[in-house]
């Protein structure tokens, strides 16, 4: 089961990593997604992975419990990485509005050469 | 005791109601959100008097005891960095209402102050989680302020940033992750406790988790190599916007100093010169892309950023001695740095708007030439660490504790040598922007001016100048008042190094051993 799960930590990194370096904006909002997906399941297995374990501690006899810690962790995570997608969304979408182009690389100082750029597309 | 919480709980409480209530009248907004960060720079006041006793208050939320609940901690160095925050929210909060910036787009006041409450809380806080959480907070509203009043370099810019510190977020979790499986902890003083015991040879996983975490800092702090998303945000963020972030990049540089010196620091088998090792080679390259952009900037707000990155190269040259002189100095380089940077933002908003945009060039002077050239130069000169402001003091203050001989020759090579070329870069601007404009004939440029969009031309008035000059009274008062500051410093960093006198007054004595 460790396999599986680092093997899948490993391959949903790797993927969110290659969508991030595409710089455009639909691309890298899917590997952030991606990524906070990989690091979600991370978190949740640095408590160790266990099977058919509560989170709860019990208080008759000696049935042993999973380390309740980071599964409150990995919400928090989720519930933070799930609006900033959303805000991300949002912003990406006004600035592909504002600018025309989905491109998230342009630097300011090239502004003047893209205007001409844009203008020919 | 509940005093503790109050500069999270006030701007959290006053957000809400700025956003809801009050969205529709500005004036009532403005004085709710002046009220509000004028009465936490009192309660900085108090705390930092709370503090200045030397003894680390903490506060236990629920009551839970500490490893196991979210704790605030109340040292000298967190009520410093409070005071810091809440002083420059004031002089920004009153510069943006005073030249309308906030009124350029929606709910600036209420971003404002959830910024507010972000920042105070990743000072107070003792949980590395919970430092993550604020991060966020702040982060959110910094996107909100950042594409304030939009416009299509700015929108774009904004979202290279959005895209940047959310990678950043990301990395954060892993390095939380990391930490929390090979400790049991993320409590900043159960892991000064726990780190220590954990020998060299098994601290492998620790010392992944130290320096991932050294890398979010750094992304926060623009250490090189990620400074580079410095630039391109704070030159097309609104100026009062960019004044706030000032402090920004000291949240990233106070992260690296708290958990670096307490959980990683000296005297930790498994990680110690750890960080220094790492830190000192990024700083020092930190100063030089500084100063090589300050030199070669084509414009006044990327001038200033790059001024920033070098202000925190300088900073975190200091940091990574990781010794109690070299922290002091850093602390006070620290409060320079922001006040410094704020005021060339504010200083650059006051002309910027009176230009057709930043560009460095020549142009028809204009109104008030002698006035803003005054106020750059005084501004200029503190942030390049020229007698008699407070940069210099700071520079000598890092220059003199940098004396251990495999660094000297690194560090005084580069802080002098970046120190002159941002003179020199300073000085092309303000030559070009207010001295050689003056031979401009205005006849001329009034006929140029016709087909143009007409900058505002109204002179400042004296409400506009006066945050500017707050910020350059209070690096007069940092350098007059260097000595009783300086105290304070070194009590400051005496604490940060005790790291038994934290964990015990955390923890509680039994948590000691």
């Amino acid at each position: 089961m460790e396999l599986i799960v680092a093997s899948a930590i490993g391959t949903l990194t790797a993927g969110g990593v290659y969508l991030m370096l595409r710089l455009r904006t639909f691309p890298v909002i899917l590997g952030l997604a991606l990524l906070s997906y990989a690091v979600n399941v991370f978190i949740f297995a640095s408590g160790r992975l266990a099977i058919d374990m509560s989170p709860i501690l019990s208080k008759y006899g000696d049935a042993s419990y999973t380390d309740p810690l980071p599964q409150a962790l990995v919400l928090t995570a989720i519930v933070i990485s799930f609006g900033m997608t959303a805000v991300l969304v949002m912003i990406g979408l006004g600035a592909f509005l504002e600018a025309e182009t989905d491109r998230i690389d342009v630097a300011s100082d090239e502004a003047e050469t893209n205007e001409t750029k844009d203008g020919a597309a | 005791m509940h005093w503790i919480i109050l500069p999270v709980i006030l701007p959290a409480m006053l957000a809400p109601i700025l956003g809801f209530v009050m969205r529709h009248d500005i004036s009532l907004a403005r004085v709710a959100s002046i009220a509000g960060t004028a009465t936490l720079v009192a309660i900085a006041v108090g705390l930092t008097m709370l503090a200045s006793d030397g003894e680390t208050h903490v506060y236990r939320l629920g009551d839970w005891p500490a490893p196991f609940g979210i704790v605030l901690v109340l040292d000298r160095l967190s009520a410093m960095m409070v005071m810091l925050t809440s002083l420059l929210a004031l002089v920004v909060l009153i510069h943006a209402v005073v030249t309308g910036w906030d009124a350029r787009g929606r709910h600036f006041h209420a971003l404002f102050q959830f910024q507010l409450m972000g920042i105070c809380g990743a000072f107070l806080t003792g949980d590395v989680f919970n430092l993550f959480v604020f991060f966020e907070v702040l982060l959110i509203a910094s996107y909100g302020l950042m594409i304030h009043a939009g416009g299509r370099e700015r929108m774009q810019a904004g979202l290279q940033y959005v895209v940047m510190n959310l990678a950043g977020s990301t990395l954060f979790l892993f390095a939380l992750g990391t930490l929390y499986a090979s400790t049991g902890t993320l409590n900043i003083a159960d892991l000064a406790a726990k780190v220590p015991t954990i020998p060299a040879d098994e601290a492998a996983l620790v010392r992944v988790a130290a320096i991932l975490l050294m890398v979010v800092f750094a992304v926060k702090a623009a250490l090189f190599p990620v400074q580079f998303w410095l630039p391109a945000t704070y030159a097309n963020a609104p100026a009062p916007v960019a004044a706030l972030f000032a402090i920004m990049t000291k949240v990233g540089a106070y992260a690296i100093i708290r958990v670096h010196t307490l959980a990683f620091g000296p005297g930790t088998p498994g990680t110690d010169g750890l960080a220094a090792s790492w830190l000192f080679p990024a700083a020092i390259v930190t100063i030089a892309v500084g100063a090589f952009g300050v030199l070669g900037a084509k414009r006044l707000m990327p001038l200033i950023a790059f001024s920033i990155v070098g202000s925190m190269g300088t900073l975190l040259v200091a940091v990574a001695a990781f010794s109690p002189t070299a922290m002091t100095a850093a602390l006070y380089y620290m409060l320079h740095s922001t006040f410094a940077a704020a005021g060339l933002f504010l200083m650059a908003d006051l002309v910027v708007s009176r230009r057709n945009g930043d560009l460095l060039r020549t142009q028809a002077p204009t109104i008030q030439n002698g006035l803003f050239a005054a106020l750059f130069f005084g501004a200029a000169i503190a942030m390049a660490g020229m007698p008699p402001l407070s940069g210099f003091l700071g520079k000598l203050l890092i220059l003199d504790s940098l004396r251990d001989p495999g660094t000297i020759a690194w560090a005084w090579t580069a802080i002098l040598a970046g120190s002159l070329l941002t003179i020199v870069g300073f000085a092309r601007a303000g030559s070009t922007l207010f001295w050689k404009s003056t031979s401009v004939p205005v006849a001329s440029a009034e006929s140029e001016v016709t087909d143009m969009p007409e900058p505002a031309s109204q002179p400042a008035t004296a409400m506009e100048i006066a945050p500017t000059m707050a910020a350059i009274a209070l690096l007069i008062g940092l350098s007059v008042f260097a000595g009783p500051v300086s105290n304070y410093l070194e009590g400051t960093s005496a604490q940060l190094f005790d790291r038994a006198g934290y964990i015990s007054a955390v923890l509680g004595p039994e948590g000691e051993g």
